[in-house]
């Protein structure tokens, strides 16, 4: 910009020409900016199978409020969703469910696993049940607790925001090429 | 100790035999008086004699309960390895029997279906099938219900372990046969078949419905289950009794506190052991809040469904207020884990009266603005009146239990045809209603929550101020903490306890109670070690989904989703 037009006779630019003193410009990143968008208007895909699924409706309805943290459009088809909420024990009857349903939805996308059941099989450690969602999708953030309280889960969907705003990438990359080669 | 047999069970027993010795069944079967008057009979008998004891003018079992499989492998002193253990519930005698069927051939067990006599016994058959391996000659469509299809293996097999999983991939799955053909008839719209689910915001859970449709208009359809199956049963023969109730509160997650009392009942009733009033009255209060919030999420999910959301809000806020009390008690909220065997985990706190009698005032205010909002709403009306009719035939046919039952006109009601704890002390109705649609139902519901608030009031009224909640037979309840500390024996009880588990001892027993759904039964087999040889639930929600399938036939999709709704079906407990 600074190449353009004869030295010394820039426009002069934001606050000295609006007056007053009051910006109307930002400088910013664009990644910064775009990130921050994203991260105040995260749309849940609801993958409710059993008991979290309950306390994710807490979390969803009056009491706590889930669209002060910008994330109460709840999408039920994964095309339109850019968080997946795993609520609830995951079984192996369902594990090729839910990993149709992750590859269906569009980039960039985050997973939640809320419970010990989706993060690690929880007490079911039997014969028909997943031992974590991990084997199946990459996690962003585990939420411990059987089931999680809601504020447990507003507190993950905090850090997630935290690390969308930090550009962080999925650490489990490996993971999920790796599950993706075990389910092809 | 011994097991309590109750007197006036023996009389039934009695007539069931002299009912018997007139037949031609007299010789293969055997009449004992147990916990239930139990009929022995042979596979091949097995039939016929349910064709008697349904249709027999002085016995008639209509309403088909439970049917499931039990492994002897271990067990000393039993005749054959496997059998199948029956309950039917007569409706005119209010009465329960069971039927144990000993299978002879324990390579290939196999017994005749009974589902052209009970069609409810058609997907209890397929479930003894897919976890035991049992063979019913005749059955329609014999297929693994709860266990995915690439599954090996028999999974409560006593040689089974409990671990082993298979890995199960989306090819793997097996559509059915009429689903994968083209079906275009002339002068018709064009058919074509759909799958709502397994995923499928109207399922409530992962419940997976394929339906052929022609125009809007369900014409076949099937659902399939187990997407949630978490080997309940296989969990609880590898734990110890009180280690158990943390897997009974997630059957039926919308009112947990329900599941855990009709587990705990089951085993104090095998022990002999008496809770304290205050204990007992305590569950009855905390049971019959879960019931009504059980109600409120069943009717606010089901309106939201058909397009009315501010009633899941006003419904919901009464699930958060009695929340609040219940993590007063306990410390949880939803899978409250408070029962023990014998008692409670804890005292309630100093103000749970005052609190209660609070959440009695405010709950009335949210229905009467549901009430308001919904009653008389056209949109409602059209959705839900003469949606998912089922007759009072079909609904005793199809073994539904609950507000189901009561919906179509059958005045069944657990706590008031069987009164347990001190039911029959309160003064309440059972709502019924003639209909057995879908607005008849949610009348129904609506009606329960208002019966359950006014036996919670008697309860509080008749609640000692203080006292023990537990009993003091330390041989089955934990002894004071202090004690343990100070105390050498306390201090034995407390590690036998922790270590072995409780001693119940050897035997088998049935106990049932209202649960939010319907008839929720725990039939407990004890061999004398700290945890159940074997653990039957009896899941409502199960036969209420058989008939979903049915009910769907001739409607529309959104019928289909309004239906789904009504029948209010918890996966936990569905598929355990």
């Amino acid at each position: 910009m600074s190449s353009e037009g004869p030295k010394g006779t820039l426009p002069a630019l934001g606050p000295a020409k609006a007056g007053g003193g009051a910006a109307d410009f930002l400088v910013t990143r664009l990644e910064e900016m775009v990130s921050w968008a994203r991260k105040n208007s995260l749309w849940p895909f609801p993958f409710a199978t059993a008991c979290c699924g309950i306390e994710f409706m807490s979390v969803a309805s009056a009491h706590y409020d889930i669209s002060r943290f910008g994330s109460e459009v709840m999408r039920f088809s994964p095309r339109q969703a850019d968080l997946l909420i795993v609520a609830g024990t995951v079984t192996d009857k369902m594990a090729p469910v839910l990993r149709k349903i992750y590859d269906q939805m569009p980039e960039p996308k985050w997973v939640i696993s809320m419970g010990v059941c989706a993060s690690s099989g929880g007490f079911y450690r039997a014969y028909h049940v997943t031992q974590g969602i991990d084997e199946i999708v990459p996690v962003d953030v585990y939420v411990p607790g059987c089931p999680p309280t809601p504020e447990e889960l507003i507190y993950a969907i905090m850090q997630l925001q935290k690390k969308i705003q930090s550009g962080e990438k999925s650490r489990d990359q490996r993971s999920a090429k790796l599950a993706a080669e075990r389910i092809s | 100790m011994t097991i309590a047999t109750e007197p006036a069970l023996s009389a039934s027993a009695e007539r069931l035999r002299g009912r018997l010795a007139g037949s031609p069944l007299a010789a293969r079967c055997e009449v004992t008086d147990r916990d239930l008057p139990t009929i022995e009979v042979a596979p091949d008998a097995w039939p016929a004699l349910a064709r008697f004891l349904r249709d027999d003018p002085e016995c008639r079992y209509d309403l088909f309960i439970d049917l499931f499989g039990v492994d002897n492998l271990r067990r000393a002193g039993q005749k054959t390895r496997f059998e199948t253990i029956v309950h039917l519930h007569s409706l005119p005698r209010n009465e329960h029997v069971r039927v144990k069927i000993p299978l002879t051939d324990e390579k290939k067990p196999a017994l005749p279906t009974a589902s052209d006599v009970y069609p409810a016994a058609n997907w209890f058959e397929r479930e003894a099938f897919d976890l035991y391996g049992f063979d019913f000659t005749g059955h329609p469509d014999l297929r693994r219900i709860l266990c995915h299809d690439a599954f090996v293996g028999h999974a409560l097999r006593k040689d089974y372990a409990p671990g082993q999983r298979w890995f199960f991939a989306e090819e793997d799955m097996v559509a059915p046969e009429w689903a994968t053909q083209t079906d275009e008839r002339a002068g018709h719209f064009e058919t074509q078949t759909i799958s709502i689910g397994p995923s499928h915001p109207a399922t409530h859970g992962i419940i997976h419905l394929i339906a052929r449709l022609e125009g809007e208009k369900i014409i076949r359809a099937e659902t399939n289950i187990g997407y949630l199956h978490r080997c309940f049963e296989k969990m609880s023969e590898t734990h110890q009794w009180n280690q158990i109730i943390p897997y009974c509160d997630r059957l039926n997650y919308v009112s947990a506190m329900i599941n855990g009392v009709g587990f705990v009942r089951t085993a104090e009733k095998m022990l002999g052991v008496e809770v304290p009033d205050r204990g007992v009255l305590v569950r009855t209060i905390l049971s019959e809040f879960s019931r009504v919030m059980d109600h409120c999420v069943c009717i606010g999910a089901n309106l939201v469904d058909i397009g009315a959301l501010s009633n899941f809000i006003y419904l919901y806020q009464n699930r958060e207020n009695i929340y609040d009390l219940i993590e007063a008690c306990c410390g949880a909220r939803l899978t409250v884990s408070y029962v023990r065997v014998g008692g409670l985990a804890i005292d309630v706190p100093d103000d749970f009266v005052p609190r209660c009698r609070s959440l009695l005032e405010s709950i009335p205010l949210f229905l009467a603005d549901v009430e308001k909002l919904v009653n008389n709403n056209r949109i409602v009306r059209q959705r839900l009146q003469g949606t998912g009719v089922v007759t009072r035939e079909q609904a005793i046919a199809w073994g539904l239990t609950g507000p189901m039952l009561r919906a179509s006109g059958v005045p069944y009601d657990v706590r008031r045809e069987k009164p347990y704890d001190f039911y029959d002390r309160f003064d309440w109705d059972v709502p019924i209603s003639n209909d057995g649609d879908n607005f008849a139902r949610y009348l129904v519901r609506l009606e329960e929550i208002r019966q359950s608030l006014k036996i919670i009031r008697q309860a509080l009224d008749i609640l000692p101020a203080n006292g023990p909640v537990s009993s003091d037979d330390w041989r089955v309840v934990l002894p004071p903490k202090d004690a343990v500390y100070h105390d050498m024996e306390s201090l034995i009880y407390h590690f036998k306890l922790v270590m072995e588990g409780i001693r119940v001892p050897p035997g088998e027993r049935y106990e049932w109670i209202e649960g939010g759904n319907g008839e929720l039964g725990f039939h407990a087999i004890s061999d004398g070690r700290g945890g159940p040889y074997r653990l039957r639930v009896r899941p409502p929600c199960f036969a209420n989904m058989q008939a979903f399938q049915k009910m769907v036939i001739g409607g529309t999709v959104s019928d289909a989703v309004a239906t789904l709704g009504t029948l209010n079906v918890i996966a936990g407990e569905l598929d355990r």
